[in-house]
């Protein structure tokens, strides 16, 4: 692999990184719309493989990127579970309300 | 010689009976059962045989030993599976076995309408086999499993009754009585382990055979003393004696087995067989004889004034008991184990005996409620008559010849003690003949249509009856000469004739009282009638052992170790931990607020916490 010319250092990419997933947490904690959260989740995985992206890159090692596709693969499966969760919440309760799913509430 | 094909017969019996009996039919159980000591009996008369012992000679003088497995290696301590025989578990064996299998044909008559019918067969099938393992065993603690064995089917048969509140009680008492004995007992084996190295009966009595008779150390007096408490509890002798006259709560056949003929005499045997140890502690042996000897002598007392018939041959037997004691303790053992066989002839026959009056008054036990009775039953009253001679002392007959043995020996201990076993003989005599006198002479009293016994209930009684009047003449004083030498002197004609007019002028007594005059007994009551409640009421024993110990327990046990312990301790530690547990959880439970958001507020939270917490330990290495 050659070098990479001198001119993003890798502190940016994990600024990025840290920023995406700070965006998703907050999604995640004020966002009231499930789709709008599962979407959040997707954000901080996303993140955080981007992490391991550089990581992976600044060490030398692939071990980060095949963290960076188990991620993926995971990401997937879960979108089609989280996904078919969502569509029957809705035709169930007629909401997307996340705060009004709480019958495991008491 | 497969010695242990002996206790073996009965245990399989009892495991066929218990397993199998309640879908077996009567008879199937009766073979089994009667089949079973039958084959137990006729193997120790084969064994017997092939050692010798019928053919006369010096057969059997040391023991013989059968080794089978180890049963427990601890350290130096070794304890083996081993059955033994010489000449003192002959006699045992001819007894338990003969005995047992008589009994055991009885029951097949007299259980013939009871309930639970598989139950009684192998509980007594049980007890057999204990009762064999016992005289078999050739170390303590063999002797000890048969010693607890045999309380445990004592227990089981005298609660056999179960539905009985009396019997239940009366099971526990015998239990719990012999507890105390046996914590005695257990001692002494500890104590013997301790100072032998070994609880076999061979290396124990070797050892202690060669130790100076006059330098003995005191812990022998203690063995002796320990192993005295563990006979007391078991042989029904006084203090704790109270057991044995409510046993007789269980079947009448139980009673003549258990509580007459075989098992209460295992204290005999138990102190005979360490006769090695006793003959090391004078002490220990004088405790002996006059434990024996006032339990006798009270015994006989109490046995005066009862008026159900099996209550009088109860206290007949502590009485009879206590002299085989005062046999053992006058340094006599073989007169000690002579009067134990001739009794278990005559004590057997004449509960069997009383078992058949109450069978043919369908459950009458009560004397005042009999009377007349001979013409009716005249094979009970006869074997009954024979019973009576035979106890009471009158010449040839076998009580006769082993009570001579006690009281000559009791004699030349000490005269006293010969006095009294005169008096004892004496009432024994009139309590014997007062009840048979009450229960076969004068008008009939009660309003059932007696009926004579069968033949399997009677044929017994003709069995036991000539070996009471004839049993004298086995001379086992003789034969147990190689373990237990002859005492010196004897032959002072005139304590014969002594003991023998105090038995016949018992005997007068209760005829003049009870028969040719009846008012005369009852205005002697009348006369001293402090005394006769006393001893009507059996001394207030019960009574006192109630005020001063069990109900002290009882008490205790509710006050402070129930309410105060178990209540208060236990109850509170368990209850306060759940309690805790509860608060504990009612706060927890508003974390849990269901809100997604919330748990992944959480969530975060715990991670900043963790992040924060490595930041300041340093970061990650």
């Amino acid at each position: 692999m050659p070098p990479l010319p001198q001119s993003v250092p890798i502190s940016w990419y994990l600024t990025l990184s840290a920023i995406l997933f700070g965006l998703g947490v907050a999604g995640f904690l004020y966002r009231r719309n499930i789709i709008t959260v599962f979407m959040s989740i997707e954000l901080m995985l996303n993140a955080v493989n981007l992490s391991f992206v550089t990581f992976s890159y600044k060490l030398k090692q692939v071990d980060g990127h095949i963290f960076s596709f188990f991620v993926m693969v995971v990401a997937a499966a879960e979108a089609a579970v989280g996904l078919a969760i969502i569509l029957t919440v809705f035709k169930n309760r007629q909401t997307l309300e996340i705060d009004e799913v709480s019958s495991l509430r008491n | 010689m497969q010695l242990w094909l002996i206790p073996v017969f009965p245990f399989v019996g009892f495991a066929l009976n218990g397993l199998f009996g309640r879908k077996l039919p009567k008879r199937a159980i009766d073979v089994i059962a009667v089949g079973s000591v039958l084959l137990s009996f006729l193997w120790v008369l084969k064994t017997l045989n092939a050692l010798g012992v019928f053919a006369g000679g010096n057969a059997l003088e040391t023991a013989y030993v059968e080794h089978y497995f180890t049963w427990i290696q601890s350290g130096t301590l070794n304890v083996s599976i081993d059955l033994s025989v010489d000449r003192l578990t002959a006699v045992m064996l001819m007894v338990v076995t003969g005995v047992g299998f008589l009994i055991h044909v009885y029951s097949v008559g007299y259980m013939a309408h009871e309930g639970g019918y598989y139950r009684f067969f192998s509980y007594l099938n049980l007890f057999m086999f204990f009762m064999l393992v016992l005289v078999l065993g050739a170390n303590f603690l063999l002797l000890f499993v048969g010693w607890e064995g045999v309380g445990l089917c004592s227990y089981l048969l005298i609660g056999f009754y179960f539905l009985e509140k009396f019997a239940t009680d009366a099971g526990n008492k015998a239990f719990i009585v012999n507890r105390i004995g046996d914590f005695g007992f257990s001692l002494a084996i500890f104590l013997v382990g301790i100072h032998f190295g070994s609880l076999d009966f061979g290396r124990v009595f070797g050892q202690i055979r060669d130790m100076p008779v006059e330098a003995s150390p005191g812990w022998i007096t203690a063995i002796s003393l320990l192993l005295l408490v563990g006979a007391i509890g078991k042989s029904a002798q006084i203090p704790l004696y109270v057991w044995l006259p409510d046993a007789m709560a269980g079947p009448t056949p139980v009673s003549a087995l258990i509580h007459a003929a075989t098992m209460v005499t295992a204290g005999v045997y138990m102190v005979a067989r360490s006769s090695q140890i006793y003959l090391h502690s004078t002490f220990a042996l004088d405790i002996v004889a006059i434990v024996g000897l006032t339990t006798a002598f009270f015994a006989a007392t109490i046995g005066l004034a009862q008026n159900d018939i099996k209550k009088v041959f109860a206290y007949s037997t502590v009485s009879q008991l206590g002299y085989m004691f005062v046999g053992l303790g006058t340094g006599a053992f073989s007169a000690g184990i002579f009067h134990l066989m001739t009794h278990a002839f005559f004590k057997a026959l004449l509960f069997l005996g009383a078992g058949s009056v109450i069978h043919a008054l369908s459950g009458e036990q009560d004397l005042r409620h009999m009377g007349g009775l001979r013409k009716q039953i005249p094979i009970t009253f006869w074997t009954l008559m024979c019973a009576g001679v035979a106890i009471a002392g009158v010449p040839p007959f076998s009580g006769f010849h082993s009570k001579d043995e006690i009281l000559a020996a009791a004699y030349h201990h000490a005269p006293w003690m010969y006095w009294v076993g005169v008096l004892t003989a004496f009432m024994t005599a009139f309590y014997v003949f007062r009840a048979l006198f009450l229960c076969f002479f004068g008008e009939y009293r009660g309003e059932h249509h007696p009926h004579e016994s069968p033949v399997v209930m009677w044929g017994p009684l003709a069995v036991l009856a000539a070996l009471s009047l004839a049993g004298g003449y086995i001379n086992v004083p003789r034969f147990l000469e190689p373990m237990f030498p002859l005492a010196e002197g004897g032959g002072d004609q005139w304590l014969v004739y002594v003991s023998v007019a105090a038995g016949l002028g018992g005997i007068a007594l209760a005829y003049l009282f009870y028969v040719a005059s009846p008012k005369l007994a009852d205005s002697f009551a009348n006369a001293f009638h402090a005394l006769y409640s006393l001893i009507y009421n059996k001394y207030f024993v019960d009574e006192l052992y109630d005020a001063t110990v069990v109900r002290p327990v009882v008490d205790g046990s509710r006050t402070l170790l129930w309410r105060g312990v178990d209540v208060g301790v236990i109850d509170g530690a368990v209850n306060g931990i759940g309690h805790r547990a509860r608060g504990i959880g009612g706060v927890l439970r508003l974390a849990q607020s269901g809100y997604i958001r919330n748990y992944a507020a959480w969530m975060v939270a715990g991670a900043i916490l963790v992040i924060a917490m490595i930041g300041l330990a340093g970061g990650a290495r």
